[in-house]
């Protein structure tokens, strides 16, 4: 790792290879484009034909610029790549590049567009315009939205076919064979008389010619890897302990170093007494960060022991004591002047809702932390009015601009290496740590500081996924969902995030109503109503962000109502469902579950529920048993459309851990603070879905879909609605809130 | 203080209350066994002394009685331990920041256990805690990692 990031440091021959621009900028177009950033510092003999493809004397590398925290984003970069290349996996490494607006996400841009700029009618900003700057500035290079395949799909393969084209152009002229002649396979052009040359051979002669750019792209008949069951690329290092984590990584005359933070989140430290601590066997230095104290040590468990015994005076947290008073300003935010958008608003909601027999009801979704099991960690070295950055993060850009602003040197001054990461689910778009360690490294100018949280500090100083609480009123006529008003109040979660890197964010929130607005039910009378709250303890995005609150809202009340209505959970979805990709879905999961409407009997109850999020319809069928130790989740029946499916194997596995991350959180997990500090702080308070309580999962992948979607957080909202169908099937117990552990037992 | 780990005598000058798992990573290198919660919860510090499966984080190095083996010592890329065979094949890991602990949580329960029942795999294993959700492939290849011990 890092490799890329040391040439691109030194000086040698620039390449003349051009971006493959007009495929990696797709609709989202710009007058030029971002340059190659292999170019810069490139080995004479190596050639960078593409920004994603480097070839070297004896190497082929990929590089795979979105994070890996898990998802098997490298894994399937690679694959996109190698598809038209013509490289097997096992030719083949990867990196991450260096931070670059090459590697821009065209599909998240896309996708945020999409989703935030039309049909808002009541507050009218300029969000396009200024969204679209405010990407371009960022070179969002941002692994989230479950975006990678998407914005990978035709960039990764195009390049990979220039490239091939341009190593078949280079054998041409070296051989005076017309390029059509020739064939690739394995990692080398064939010449007509089956003579094999390596790319690697191929490599100084590649560079030096004009690249073969708008190459066609394969036929899906024949591709070798795309479709097929793929081993993971890291799937060895993975099962015997030998892939380098951030946390494993160790540079040379590297000091381990912990932080001691205001427990109240965000509160400032005033004075603080560091004597016992200096004290201490191992302790090199306890020096101030923002908001904490930080101790430098020559062991971790040093550092973290001594951080335990820094007297410190802190400030107070920015928001409310208690919860009491979070939940009271979500209720008062259902007001006239804090909505923030209507994108939904169909039949006449209002004169429906003057009738009798209005259903009412209120839901609450509490704070949670991401909590991946690798706490983060960050290396920062500053010396000679340069930085060097190791650690695992989605958001790599930002992280050199923070890093270059502490440290006060130029952007380019900093290199970031991206680490392999132990989970996610959003917390590294978060650089809290990285700035934290960055001003240690400037208080010791030239030795590496390898920041490492402890779990406790970690846990309770994340910025969590929002609170968030809705309302219902409906109504229902002739055994049919007739009105659904559906009112949801949370804080900004995309101010929160954005404010954090100084990026003011225009216009309404989409994920305040995202996973509501746009389902594909359609109810007679309908309306979406976003209320922004204001903003309480920071929070991020959380695996599906704000579709992981509205999925429960929204699919709860509609069950409500369908329960009223003396309906089907599932006939009547199927009913009102009114696109065609998400009706398959919903038909998919009620043949594998066999669902016929009655109930399965035994101390078992079912429940669906289906949730469009980031573009993928994805439906899920759970069945639980009541028992006496308390509710047993015994199987989960899952269909989702992506259009296509690149590795069956890794989306099975994504989906499989989507549905119990969100069966887990439903279950048993909340974040909440007492005077600013949050009540759980490691897995004993904060324990998620165990081996025993894991459901059986069958997971169906359907294809019927033009456009390719990814499937990282599709899964997660559907889960904990499915789950309280369930429930209540069994119980008669509506579970309005999560989570859920607050009124029913788990076995 | 003298450790042996995977075969290899260490002499280390650390504090007797020290974890375990903080002189095999910060003193000798050994970063296969993971720091996740520090308190005997999430299991990925998991490693054997004597065969035995500990949480590295809450064993104080002082009271080690026994070799040291961790997931580097259990088997290795080219030959990997029958366990971590059946992790490859069905391609368990996510993240993987929990599997050496469940790798060695599982090879210590299946020595013992040869030929375990699911309700004993679901026992065995549910101290062990992974966030990624890949429970249902620690099962399978818990059941697979069992059959190639018993010579199937």
């Amino acid at each position: 790792m890092g490799r890329i990031g040391r040439i691109a440091r030194r000086s040698f021959l620039i390449g003349s290879v051009a971006v493959a621009g007009g495929v990696a900028f797709g609709t989202w177009r710009y007058r030029t484009p971002y340059a190659n950033p292999l170019h810069e510092g490139l080995p004479t003999g190596a050639a960078a034909l593409t920004p994603y493809v480097l070839i070297e004397s004896g190497n082929i590398t990929l590089i795979t610029p979105r994070a890996d925290k898990g998802q098997g984003a490298y894994s399937a970069q690679a694959a996109l790549i190698a598809e038209e290349l013509d490289v097997t996996l096992e030719q083949i490494r990867v990196d991450p590049g260096p931070p670059s607006r090459a590697y821009w996400n065209t599909a998240l841009s896309e996708m945020v567009a999409d989703f935030t700029a039309p049909g808002d009618g009541l507050i009218n900003s300029a969000a396009h315009g200024t969204l679209d700057a405010m990407m371009k500035f960022a070179g969002m290079q941002i692994t989230g939205g479950s975006t990678t395949v998407a914005d990978s799909f035709t960039k990764l393969r195009a390049a990979g076919a220039s490239a091939r084209e341009t190593l078949k152009a280079a054998a041409a002229e070296r051989h005076g064979v017309p390029r059509d002649r020739l064939s690739t396979g394995e990692g080398a052009v064939v010449l007509p008389d089956g003579t094999r040359i390596p790319y690697t051979d191929l490599a100084a002669q590649a560079a030096r010619i004009e690249p073969v750019q708008d190459v066609p792209l394969r036929a899906p008949s024949e591709w070798r890897l795309i479709g097929k069951p793929m081993q993971r690329i890291d799937i060895i290092a993975k099962s015997t302990g030998t892939l380098t984590y951030g946390i494993d990584r160790e540079v040379p005359g590297m000091a381990h170093a912990t932080v001691l933070l205001n427990p109240a989140q965000g509160g400032a430290r005033h004075g603080f007494d560091a004597s016992e601590a200096r004290a201490m066997r191992g302790v090199k230095a306890v020096l101030p960060v923002t908001g904490g104290v930080a101790v430098v040590a020559d062991n971790t468990w040093r550092a973290i022991q001594a951080a335990r015994r820094v007297q410190a005076e802190w400030g107070e947290a920015a928001f409310p004591p208690t919860m009491e008073a979070h939940w009271q300003t979500l209720s008062d935010a259902f007001t006239e002047d804090r909505i923030d958008s209507r994108k939904r608003d169909d039949g006449n909601v209002a004169d429906r809702l003057q009738n009798n027999g209005i259903i009412e009801a209120e839901y609450r979704a509490p704070y949670l932390a991401h909590a991946p099991l690798e706490p983060i960690s960050a290396i920062v070295q500053v010396n000679d009015g340069g930085a060097e950055v190791w650690t695992g993060t989605q958001i790599p850009r930002f992280v050199q601009g923070n890093v270059a602003d502490i440290a006060g040197i130029p952007f380019e001054a900093v290199t970031v290496h991206a680490e392999y990461i132990g989970g996610s689910f959003g917390h590294r778009l978060e650089d809290e740590i990285v700035r934290r360690a960055t001003e240690v490294a400037v208080q010791l100018p030239g030795t590496p500081i390898k920041l490492t949280y402890s779990r406790e500090e970690d846990m309770s100083h994340e910025f969590t996924r929002q609170i968030a609480m809705a309302r219902l009123r409906g109504s229902v006529r002739d055994g049919q969902v007739d009105t659904l008003d559906l009112g949801i109040a949370m804080p900004s979660v995309i101010a929160s995030q954005m404010g954090r890197q100084d990026q003011p964010v225009p216009g309404p929130d989409s994920e305040i109503v995202a996973g509501a607005w746009d389902q594909p039910f359609a109810v007679p009378n309908q309306r979406v109503t976003g209320y922004r709250a204001p903003e309480l303890a920071p929070i991020s995005s959380w695996r599906s962000v704000g579709a992981s609150t509205n999925g429960f809202f929204y699919n709860a009340a509609l069950d409500e109502l369908i329960h009223a209505a003396g309906a089907d959970p599932m006939e009547e979805r199927l009913r009102l469902c009114d696109d065609p990709l998400a009706r398959k879905v919903l038909e998919a999961v009620a043949e594998m579950s066999a669902w016929d409407g009655t109930a399965p009997g035994d101390g078992r109850g079912r429940g669906v529920a289906l949730t469009y999020s980031f573009g993928v319809p994805c439906a899920e069928v759970i069945e639980v048993t009541g028992t006496g130790r308390g509710i047993s989740i015994d199987k989960v029946w899952v269909a989702a459309e992506v259009g296509l499916v690149v590795d069956p194997i890794n989306f099975r596995n994504l989906v499989q851990g989507g549905v119990i991350f969100g069966l887990g959180h439903a279950m048993n997990c909340e974040i909440t603070y007492t005077d600013g500090v949050a009540d759980q702080n490691n897995f004993h308070a904060y324990e998620g879905m165990r081996l025993r309580q894991c459901p059986e999962i069958s997971v169906r992948g359907l294809e019927n879909g033009d456009k390719i979607r990814g499937i990282g957080e599709p899964p997660v909202p559907p889960a904990a609605p499915a789950l309280a169908a369930a429930i209540f099937a069994v119980t008669g117990t509506r579970l309005r809130e999560m989570p859920f552990s607050r009124q029913v037992a788990f076995a | 203080m003298r450790l042996t780990v995977n075969g290899t005598l260490h002499e280390v000058d650390v504090e007797e209350r020290m974890p375990l798992l903080w002189v095999l990573r910060d003193e000798l290198g050994i970063t296969g066994p993971k720091y996740g919660c520090g308190i005997a919860q999430c299991g990925a510090c998991t490693v054997h002394v004597d065969g035995e499966a500990m949480r590295s984080c809450q064993l104080p190095v002082a009271d080690v009685w026994g070799d040291v083996t961790t997931i580097e010592g259990l088997g290795t890329p080219d030959a990997p331990h029958p366990v971590q065979a059946a992790w490859i094949e069905h391609q368990v890991a996510q993240c993987g920041y929990c599997q050496s602990g469940q790798i060695m949580a599982a090879a210590a329960f299946l020595a013992r256990t040869p030929d375990p029942t699911d309700t004993d795999i679901d026992d065995a294993l549910s101290g062990n805690l992974c966030r990624c959700g890949t429970y249902p492939r620690i099962r399978d290849a818990v059941r697979d990692a069992a059959e190639r011990l018993r010579g199937g």
